[in-house]
């Protein structure tokens, strides 16, 4: 039986550096290939040598395909392709391809620049790489093959993610990426069609949540903030440059625009304006709203948000500062932070998840006197709120993600372990599908049941229709009389004349012939004439002819009478049909051999 | 296809008069096949190939038939079609039957054999799938003949075997469209008596999605045929909904919901385990489940299906609502509940603390269910849907399920609140709209009241004013929510100053709503100290005036409350009462002498009534007397509307007509009526004037007003009519040219004849009028001289009395808001008429002008509202607003936001010109002529009568002077 292995190499009960390796139907073909934030060491690219020992990839992977720009899922991109080695395609969406070399760029200035490591990868490299990359469009089919052809579904998450398809003949597997089946202020959910997938490889960040209803946050934020600039304060919101921040900015812009307010926004400079520049651009990845009014004015050419610049932050009055990085440890939002602490009328939000030891963290905890650098304390006067704004599926989000694509197994990555075996329990039972969770280096050998495509020939179909009375029905599997010749790795369904014919074969006639004792003291013409009468009134519908020969004919049935020698009264029917006729046959004798019924003339 | 027909309808009308002529000479050759015929027949005998064919055929296709020709047409075409040998040109012979069948006048009935035997060797598909469709047209244009239907069921039966779907489809639109279900149809095979349900049904199973599809729709047809649907087919229907495609997911979703309407209380098992329950909570269930479809437009489909299932349960209804949230597998408390506890608590909302929502109590995971069975959570997957269509469909289900279930209503309430926050301001609109729908139910806790008031500084006007609209229906729960609103209401008065009038609305209801919250606020409200007197607040400040509002309506029903005003505050109501009437209650307040008498609006009725009775005393009156008395009572109408605003309608309209009857006695009693003519040219002149000003003003009567019936319009009618009778004896007295006098007395004759036709069953009630005296000398009346018939009305006008104007019984109940009688008024609130700037802008090009008007009563303002510029020259200017400019804020109240373009010519310095709304009428709009007059055919016979096809305009806005100054072009 043909069978899809899947390995992740990455992501298996984990977050981080998902990288997830497919054989299907030959073909192999890799799934995003992402860094581990948490490792510096070996650990933080996926582990190659598990395709090959030395050499290049080439020969092993038939292509790469990467979801979306998050370094997770694209952060050993350069490495894999340029120092592992691998000349193939490489499939991401526009946006993905856009924006991902800025993402690379920037991870590479810091491992190296910053924190000095050699031996990484270098801004050609990452040139390099993103030459061999092939755009994707959305719901388009990209033959990488004769044989295998990937199709990339809305996702979502962040800008440009997409779920893919990927089908080798009639065995196909659904990669999903990261996604987010509620969409929010920039866009829309994620969508795929029934296809009826062999194996759905899904992320399950949030295995074992339900959150609550998105406008609920939004508004809690949008509250928060403007009643904090009534009172005159200023708000300091830290985040990561694309993604979410896009997601606030709009949020904000669109509430300033609503109700009319002044108070300046700023956001820091950096990568961002870059990033920016690509959302105005590819305004067909966004949400139905920016989609339908970019025509009067694009959502992302904000008109309140403005460029930051370091001296703002001692203006007068209200504003608002979206900062890099996300977790204060360190840069501007950092910086901000530390002037805007001491007043009360001040407030932070924090719009994500922060790891421990980070000033995020700290602050979230209630600690309200924080120690900095030099042994100098700082104390927190200001507002510290909480908003998470997360924009993968969650656990109901996911389920419905099966219910719209209709996989016939299940394959659980990106995730905790403990999580995901409450999500695979809830799955087999909801579904009653197999699901899956390897972890990183565990293959799954999934069996498929694939069709055999067969040509018929069309006359032989118009045969079987004119035969059978009402519309064929789909539902139902139907016996057809044909044969099946295999001829050049190609098979066909044809009719027996015709495979003879084209086979240069002779027909052979075979014959049933039967003999049926009956007692019956009638005459042999008689007898016979009884038969026919006899078959006359049981089968209606087919003709039945007596001949001048002493014969009768059923179709094609013979039927010849002699009397015993012994006994005149026994008489000896002889049945004789072709093998075309056996059904017809095999009934007659049955029929015949209960003898005649008394009542016949 | 519909334009097409249209247009030959149209022309094929326009045509009719020609014919006669035609045909006259031509009656000999009755044997001849009609003209159009035989060219088509000619024509297609000439065509060499199909494709010239198919030329002469389309060509032939623009051109109407007389319906005396079709059959003709018809037999030419099938001839033609037995020989045709090109697809193309028999599918648009096959299309063109159809067509002519539908011809007005023609009874199919002699083609339907034909047209039947046309498909027994039909071997195209695409022709036989058009010849199935023409059937159907045949079909539905003899509803009558139930042996024809038979025969083209059974044929539509035979036929659904065909392999291509196109003639599968049309088969089953035409069983949906004709089949029958109580007679029993055909026998299949095994001798088994089916009907055409079970046919239909057969389809759901089909292997072509389309064929899938126009079974539902075959069987949604049959159900609005009110035909009873079987219930067997629920089940089919729900194993549709997990269809691969859209089209029959979303026609199963409409199955499904009419089955749960005809079958709501039957009972359906559970798969998978041996409970029971309801169809319509079962039906509800999988149409929930339905709103989180993968295509959108199931999607909205489902979410609009679900709105009208009233009758489930409501632990299912709630479900919808239901979101069990969890997080790390540990129950959370959505943000809603949070919401709840903190305000029940006491406490203000903190959310300051990190993992203020942390979750709590360890969930078991068996009981957690993901893809919840039935309608857990749809609606809050369906407010959150991706696409405004859906979220739309979701806020006004919400709406209707609310209205009819108070708890439900409770519970939604949050989800609508949230709602206020949507990225797409119709969505926002739309809650803010559903919430005041439903506001008869619930009352706002003060979080939620926080919620929705931080929506009032947003900067879209429709939001601000829908929002308005629903504080007025809101109740509210403690007294600081009142001083919430109150604050923020007084902020937004701030921010946007034109919200003035609307906002002052609201408190008016405010305070009425709440008196007993607003009592222990007054001191604070009104700056009361209980020893030292505070300084008078400023009259004209429009914060101070939107307080007054709020106490003085409050104190309307709180006795003890003006014991806690000072004296000013008196002086302050009173000059509010008269400047701003309409926000402040008429009575109840004893502090002030209530000059204006009348207590509730019940005796404000008694004297309306009571002045109508007297008047009709009238006649026993001298003339001076009857005209003060009239002249009086116009003045006491007049003035009771303005203190009564529930009855300034019909006093207004009373007052009116009341004038009308005043001018014409003056017009008869005026003494020229017995001098010579040449002798009374100045009177003549008044009287002339005063039958026109008649006319006018019962144009206004009829059609400013709503909430007539049918008596009022007939005395109205009557009142033209004498005024009428007047103007033509003054035409009689003064012109000498008798054939003018001749066709006006025609005329007036036909006027006559109308009026009798129109109000035939309002005769009785005329007795002893001007008009049933007319009628009686009717016959006289058309056969006599103009002078003498000029005679016969100068008397008959002179003795007839006044007809006493009836108020409609509705408007004797308090109870029945609907049928009042309500003048159209139309307020332009801008521009206002104040500015001392005038508008420059350069001669030749345009400069727009901003109009926002309010209308009330005024039935269908799209068409019949018009803005009208009057320049200084006497120019004027009628623009039709467009349609999207009304908006609809309230019942029976429309809101005109629209932008004029003004030019004109050089002027040497500013000047003022006049804006102002016109109410067009046209009388053949009139309730009482028959909507059939669109039919083309019996309009052919009955010309329209000139009497109903007066169109006018009546200017219903008081104008607004706009300062303008074109300036000459610079060069």
């Amino acid at each position: 039986m043909p069978e899809i292995k899947v390995t992740p190499l990455g992501a298996g009960q984990d977050v981080g550096r998902s990288c997830i390796l497919v054989s299907i139907g030959g073909k192999n073909i890799m799934l995003d290939c992402g860094m581990h934030m948490g490792y510096n060491d070996d650990r933080r690219f996926p582990d190659f040598s598990y395709i090959t020992q030395n050499g290049r990839l080439t020969d092993f992977l038939d292509c790469v395909i990467i979801s979306h720009f998050h370094l997770d899922h694209c952060g050993a991109l350069p490495f894999m392709s340029e120092m592992v080695g691998y000349d193939g395609p490489i499939y991401m969406t526009h946006p993905t391809k856009a924006i991902c070399p800025i993402l690379l760029e920037d991870f590479r200035k810091i491992t190296v620049d910053k924190k000095g490591e050699t031996n990484f990868f270098t801004s050609q490299m990452i040139k390099d790489c993103m030459k061999k990359v092939v755009p994707l469009n959305l719901h388009q089919t990209v033959q990488v093959d004769d044989e295998l052809e990937i199709k990339a579904y809305y996702a979502g998450h962040v800008l440009g993610a997409a779920m893919v398809h990927i089908k080798v003949g009639s065995e196909s597997v659904v990669y999903t990426g990261d996604y987010n089946m509620t969409p929010d202020r920039h866009l829309g959910a994620a969508w795929i069609d029934k296809c009826r997938p062999d194996i759905l490889i899904s992320e399950s960040t949030y295995a074992t949540t339900i959150r609550d209803s998105k406008r609920c946050r939004e508004r809690d934020f949008l509250k928060k903030v403007h009643e904090s600039i009534e009172r005159g304060g200023k708000v300091l919101i830290p985040v990561f440059a694309l993604g979410r921040a896009q997601e606030l900015c709009i949020l904000l812009e669109t509430f300033w625009e609503r109700m009319n307010l002044k108070a300046p926004i700023y956001f820091s400079t950096g990568l961002t304006e870059k990033a920016n520049h690509y959302y105005k651009l590819f305004i067909t990845w966004t949400n139905q709203k920016i989609r339908k009014t970019f025509v009067q004015r694009n959502m992302f050419e904000f008109k309140h948000i403005k460029a930051f610049d370091r001296s703002y932050a001692d203006n007068p009055g209200p504003m608002v500062v979206f900062a890099t990085p996300g977790m204060l440890h360190a840069g501007q939002s950092l910086q901000i932070f530390k002037k805007w602490a001491g007043n009360e009328k001040n407030m932070v939000i924090m719009p994500g998840y922060c790891v421990q030891g980070t000033i995020g963290h700290k602050i979230l905890n209630g600690q309200r006197k924080l120690e900095m650098e030099g042994r100098s304390t700082l104390d927190v006067k200001l507002q510290v709120e909480y908003m998470s704004f997360s924009a993968h599926a969650d656990a109901k989000g996911i389920m419905q993600l099966i219910r719209m694509a209709e996989p016939r197994n299940m394959l659980l990555v990106h995730g905790e372990a403990v999580k995901m075996e409450f999500l695979k329990g809830k799955i087999e039972q909801e579904f009653s599908i197999d699901c899956y969770m390897p972890a990183n280096g565990e293959t799954v050998t999934v069996t498929t049941n694939p069709s055999v495509p067969v040509d018929i020939s069309l006359n032989l179909l118009k045969r079987e229709m004119a035969l059978g009375g009402p519309l064929p029905d789909p539902k139902k599997p139907r016996t057809m009389h044909g044969t099946l010749i295999m001829k050049e790795n190609s098979l066909k369904l044809v009719s027996s004349e015709q495979a003879l014919k084209e086979l240069g074969l002779n027909e052979h006639q075979l014959r049933f012939t039967c003999r049926v004792q009956l007692q019956d003291p009638h005459s042999d013409t008689d007898t016979l004439h009884r038969i026919y009468t006899h078959l006359k009134s049981v089968l209606k519908g087919y003709t039945i002819q007596h001949l001048p020969d002493g014969t009768v004919m059923v179709e094609s049935i013979v039927i010849k009478v002699s009397s015993s020698t012994e006994d005149p009264n026994t008489k000896v029917l002889l049945l004789s049909w072709s093998y075309q006729d056996e059904d017809l046959g095999s009934f007659l004798s049955t029929l015949l051999k209960k003898g005649l019924p008394s009542g016949l003339c | 296809m519909a334009a097409h027909l249209k247009k030959r309808v149209y022309e094929e009308f326009s045509k009719v008069v020609q014919i006669p002529h035609e045909e006259a000479p031509a009656k000999k050759l009755r044997l001849s096949k009609p003209s159009k015929s035989a060219a088509l027949h000619i024509d297609l005998c000439k065509a060499t190939n199909s494709t010239d064919a198919l030329q002469y055929l389309l060509h032939f296709a623009r051109k109407p038939v007389e319906t005396e020709s079709v059959e003709g047409v018809v037999r030419i075409l099938l001839e033609h079609y037995y020989k045709e040998t090109d697809n193309s040109v028999r599918l648009k012979i096959a299309s063109l039957l159809g067509l002519l069948s539908k011809t007005q006048g023609f009874s199919p009935d002699c083609i339907v054999d034909d047209a039947i035997n046309t498909l027994g060797n039909e071997k195209s598909h695409q022709v036989l799938a058009q010849l199935m469709d023409t059937l159907l047209v045949i079909g539905t244009q003899l509803p009558e003949s139930p042996a024809v239907r038979q025969r083209l069921i059974e044929v539509a039966c035979k036929h659904l075997s065909d392999t291509y779907f196109g003639v599968r489809n049309k088969c089953l639109q035409l069983l949906g469209c004709l089949g029958m279900v109580d007679t029993p149809l055909t026998k299949d095979n095994e001798g088994l008596v089916r009907d055409v349900q079970s046919i239909i049904s057969d389809y759901f199973g089909d292997q072509d999605p389309r064929v899938r599809t126009a079974a539902l729709k075959a069987m949604l047809q049959l159900h609005e045929r009110g035909m009873k649907i079987h219930e067997i087919i629920y089940d089919q229907a729900c194993r549709l909904l997990s269809d691969d495609y859209e089209q029959v997911r979303s026609a199963a979703v409409q199955m499904v919901w009419v089955l749960s309407h005809l079958y709501p209380e039957s009972i359906v098992p559970i798969p998978s385990s041996n409970e029971e329950i309801r169809l319509v909570d079962d039906a509800f269930g999988k149409i929930s489940h339905m709103v989180s479809d993968g295509s959108w437009m199931v999607r909205v489909q489902a979410a609009k299906t679900l709105g009208s299932m009233l009758q489930v349960s409501p632990q299912f209804l709630e479900q919808t609502l239901d979101k069990k949230l969890m997080s790390d597998l540990r129950r959370k408390r959505t943000a809603h509940e949070r919401a709840k506890e903190l305000f029940t608590s006491g406490e203000f909302s903190s959310g300051r603390k990190w993992a203020d929502d942390a979750p709590k109590e360890k969930l078991d995971t068996n009981t957690v269910n993901l893809i919840a069975s039935g309608a857990c959570g749809a609606f809050v997957h369906g407010l959150e849907d991706e696409m405004f269509e859906v979220r739309i469909a979701a806020v006004e289900a919400l709406c209707q399920l609310a209205r009819s279930s108070a708890s439900f209503a409770e519970k939604c309430l949050d989800f609508l609140v949230d709602m206020f926050n949507d990225e797409i301001e119709e969505v926002r609109l739309q809650s803010i709209h559903v919430l005041r729908e439903i506001s008869t139910h619930i009352t706002l806790r003060e979080d939620q009241l926080d919620t929705v008031l931080a929506v009032l500084e947003d900067s879209s006007r429709d939001i601000r004013e829908a929002l308005h609209e629903l504080i007025c229906y809101t109740n509210v729960s403690t007294k600081e929510c009142v001083q919430l609103a109150l604050l923020e209401l007084l902020k937004n008065l701030n921010k946007y100053p034109t919200d003035r009038n609307s906002v002052w609305k609201c408190l008016k209801f405010m305070g009425s709503r709440h008196p007993t919250l607003v009592l222990p606020l007054v001191p604070e409200l009104l700056s009361t100290h209980p020893y030292f007197d505070t300084p008078e607040p400023d009259m004209d400040d429009p914060a101070y005036i939107a307080v007054l509002v709020l106490v003085f309506n409050a104190a309307k029903s709180c006795p003890t409350m003006p014991a806690l005003f000072s004296d000013h505050t008196f002086r302050h109501y009173s000059y509010l009462r008269d400047s701003l009437s309409h926000l402040l209650p008429g009575n109840g307040l004893d502090l002030v002498d209530s000059r204006c008498g009348l207590g509730s609006v019940e005796s404000a009725q008694l004297f309306l009534q009571q002045s109508l009775n007297r008047v009709s005393t009238i006649q026993n009156l001298e003339a001076p007397g009857a005209q003060d008395l009239l002249d009086f009572t116009i003045r006491d109408l007049r003035r009771l509307g303005e203190l009564q605003t529930e009855l300034a309608g019909a006093a207004d309209f009373c007052a009116t007509y009341l004038r009308c009857q005043l001018l014409l006695m003056k017009a008869l009693q005026d003494k020229l009526w017995n001098m010579a003519v040449p002798l009374c040219l100045k009177q003549n002149v008044t009287a002339t004037a005063a039958a026109q000003q008649i006319l006018e003003e019962t144009y206004k009567l009829e059609f400013l007003y709503s909430g007539l019936d049918s008596r009022q319009v007939a005395t109205i009618h009557h009142v033209r009519l004498q005024a009428k009778a007047l103007q033509l004896i003054l035409t009689a007295r003064t012109r000498q040219g008798l054939d003018s006098l001749i066709s006006s007395c025609e005329k007036f004759l036909q006027d006559i004849e109308s009026f009798q036709r129109l109000f035939l069953t309002e005769l009785p009630h005329l007795q002893d009028s001007f008009v049933d005296k007319l009628l009686e000398l009717m016959p006289r009346l058309s056969s006599c001289k103009p002078v003498e018939l000029v005679k016969i009305l100068q008397t008959t006008l002179r003795q007839s009395g006044l007809l006493q104007l009836r108020l409609p019984e509705q408007t004797m109940s308090i109870n029945s808001r609907t049928m009042r009688i309500h003048r159209a008024t139309a307020t332009i609130i801008e521009p206002t008429g104040e500015s001392d700037n005038p508008l420059r802008f350069t001669t030749g090009l345009v400069v727009a002008l901003d109009i926002d008007a309010t209308l009330e009563h005024v039935q269908d303002p799209q068409n019949n509202v018009k803005v009208q510029v009057l320049y200084p020259d006497g120019q004027s200017h009628v623009i039709h607003p467009k349609p999207g400019d009304f908006r609809k804020p309230g019942p029976d109240r429309h809101r005109l936001i629209t932008q004029v373009y003004l030019s004109h010519t050089a002027w040497t310095e500013p000047s003022q010109i006049e804006v102002r709304l016109l109410l067009a009428y046209s009388s053949s709009s009139t309730s009482l002529s028959s909507p059939s007059k669109l039919g083309w055919s019996d309009s052919i016979d009955s010309l329209p009568t000139p009497e109903t096809a007066v169109e006018g305009t009546i200017p219903f806005s008081k104008p607004v002077k706009v300062y303008i100054m074109p300036k000459p072009a610079r060069r």
